[in-house]
């Protein structure tokens, strides 16, 4: 340790003063997550405007193409670009995860505060066995059912992806709140006479909000799983539409004959997931107020 | 002058500052279930006048200041009256919604933990200029930031016309204590409560701060609740002080008076155990024998009995209250004679 480092420690506020320095430094996880994540995004962000082929547009001519000049990554059984779908691919999966994630968290953010805040017990208790209820129940068996009762569509799936994920975000939020309501500026602020309401909006969900968006990125991979999943089922996005789980199935039943129609969606399945973990993993490191405590 | 002339006068001067009462409390019992915290509190502020609420950790005086203000922690309920001058109703059992507008209008509070009694997420300009707005004291947010400029300079903090635009990280403990004064005096409230509000701070910083509260109160007249274990603090600060042991009132009176001729064994152990020249043969400070036991191990009648060297048979039962609302004590064997 170095005398600066030492004199430092010295100080009354160098643990803080360090702590923040730590969560300022970049950390590998936020580094690689946010490279792996933004890979996806730019994927379906130039899918807009360019891809090599429409991803719909059967070549029977060229079917089942290796890696050609033409066709980068190939094609399908059906002569369909590979590398446009999985680009397309990308879209979907970003759309899902935002449907999914959003739903979860505008339902269950609300329903957690108010089941930490809530002076009646028999509305806290309401909420927090609902959402016990809920979790108890299978996430893929609730889209199957929207899917059957809806129809089958990426929408629908994930609403009820999202749906599922309610009880997650409910529980974050309440145990967050309730420690946010312990503290001493909530106290002050009552003691100041400021509403339940205005409490809520100023001062409590802006100190919870690191740990639900790290719960949100968490949540963003687990949806896209779900989607792949449900996809490779049938029970989520239709044809034609291109998606990686839907790829995924469609290859399996020449796993033998091309494989590489396997082995891409899946590396995108696989990009998307780990990015989206490592993201909220280097967003925690920032955010939560607890780990520091920890180390 | 004899000593009783002596205790004359300033009994008087305290009585000749009671204005009308601005909060009168009566019977005033916070319990948990079955178990009593506090128990029949009753005693009343004048207007613009100073009272020290005093006693050990345990005692219940912080419970009392939340009692007052209607921020009980969960579970514990208030019982009695506590009536404060314009407001028209009870704050005992008031709705939420009745004492948001009492709170931080009528009747302010600064905590004792300046680190982490303000949003870390807000500056604090903005934090205070809520408060004028909330209460409808200023009527938009420039004349309110204009306002928040004022207080900071009458609340001492430097550079007024940048504080606001601070976070409270960027604060030293004694600026963000003064920009909770600021906060609690913004709409002239009736009644200010501090509790510990110095305790946290620098012995540096404490003395500044309390002429800053001193300043503060004087100016709108308000009321000064003062909640302290620290008895040269109340001395300073306080023209009247209450001891509070138990959750029960054991003496009142005024701080002359009380800290010089204290009736109470109880005062008189805290007023020995804060004399610091006062050291046995092994240079050990006097203490009160034993310790505030947890709430609710209480002993029945006298809650000081079993630590008191004077408690007798008759302790088992409560002594009532003797002498008037000004001075008085609730002990069956006074110190210092029977003389009121």
């Amino acid at each position: 340790m170095s005398a600066a480092e030492s004199a430092a420690l010295s100080e009354p506020a160098a643990g803080d003063a360090e702590s923040v320095a730590r969560r300022r430094r970049l950390n590998p996880n936020l580094i690689i997550g946010a490279l792996l994540v933004g890979l996806v995004v730019v994927l379906a962000l130039v899918s807009f405007v360019w891809t090599p082929y429409d991803p719909t547009h059967v070549d029977a001519e060229a079917r089942l193409a290796g890696y050609t000049a033409d066709h980068w990554l190939g094609t399908d059984k059906f002569g369909r670009d590979v590398l446009s779908q999985l680009m397309v691919g990308a879209r979907t999966t970003l759309f899902v995860g935002v449907v999914a994630v959003g739903v979860a968290a505008l339902l269950g953010t609300p329903l957690g505060m108010l089941a930490g805040m809530a002076s009646s017990g028999w509305v806290r208790e309401l909420i927090m066995r609902g959402s016990d209820l809920l979790l108890a129940f299978p996430a893929l068996l609730l889209a199957i059912m929207f899917g059957a009762v809806f129809g089958a569509s990426t929408l629908t799936a994930m609403i009820a992806i999202g749906i599922a994920t309610v009880p997650t975000f409910a529980r974050i939020a309440r145990s967050r709140t309730l420690q946010v309501m312990q503290t001493e500026y909530v106290m002050a602020a009552r003691a100041a006479g400021r509403s339940r309401r205005a409490i809520a909006w100023r001062h409590v969900l802006p100190n919870i909000a690191g740990l639900l968006i790290v719960q949100a990125s968490v949540s963003f991979a687990i949806a896209v799983l779900a989607e792949a999943a449900l996809s490779f089922l049938g029970f989520g996005t239709a044809p034609p539409t291109p998606s990686w789980g839907r790829m995924l199935q469609e290859a399996q039943e020449l796993l033998a004959v091309a494989p590489r129609l396997a082995l891409w969606p899946g590396l995108g399945i696989a990009v998307a997931v780990l990015g989206f973990n490592l993201l909220g993993d280097g967003l925690r490191d920032r955010f939560d107020p607890q780990l520091d405590d920890r180390r | 002058m004899s000593m009783g002339e002596v205790r004359a006068d300033q009994a008087d001067a305290g009585r000749d500052e009671r204005g009308e009462p601005v909060l009168e409390v009566e019977g005033l019992t916070v319990g948990l279930g079955g178990l009593e915290l506090i128990t029949e509190l009753a005693f009343a502020l004048g207007a613009g006048e100073r009272v020290g609420l005093i006693g050990e950790s345990g005692s219940g005086k912080s419970l009392t200041a939340l009692a007052l203000i209607g921020l009980l922690p969960e579970g514990l309920r208030a019982r009695g009256s506590v009536r404060l001058a314009g407001v028209g109703h009870d704050l005992i059992g008031a709705s939420e919604r009745r004492m948001s507008a009492v709170r931080g209008r009528r009747m302010a509070m600064v905590f004792q933990e300046p680190m982490t009694a303000l949003n870390p997420l807000m500056k604090v300009g903005r934090q205070v200029a809520e408060i004028l707005l909330l209460h409808d004291t200023e009527p938009d947010r420039e004349s309110a930031r204009e306002a928040v400029v004022e207080l900071f300079e009458r609340v001492h903090l430097s550079d007024p016309e940048r504080m606001p635009e601070s976070y409270p990280h960027q604060l030293s403990g004694g600026e963000r204590q003064r920009v909770m004064l600021a906060m609690a005096l913004a709409n002239e409230p009736t009644v200010l409560i501090c509790d510990e509000p110095t305790t946290a701070l620098d012995v540096t910083v404490q003395a500044r701060m309390l002429e800053v509260i001193l300043e503060g109160v004087e100016r709108h007249d308000s009321a000064l609740l003062f909640i302290t274990h620290d008895l040269p603090v109340v001395a300073t600060v306080c023209r009247r002080v209450m001891v509070l042991y138990g959750g029960r009132l054991v003496e009142s009176g005024p701080i002359a008076e009380v800290f010089t001729r204290p009736r109470h064994p109880y005062t008189e152990g805290l007023l020995e155990s804060s004399k610091f020249e006062e050291s046995d043969a092994d240079g050990r400070l006097p203490t009160i024998p034993g310790s505030v036991p947890a709430a609710g191990r209480f002993p029945s009648g006298c809650p000081f009995r079993d630590r008191c060297h004077a408690a007798s048979e008759r302790c088992t039962e409560w002594p009532g209250w003797t002498g008037d609302a000004l001075r008085g004590f609730a002990c069956w064997h006074p110190r210092g004679g029977d003389d009121g």
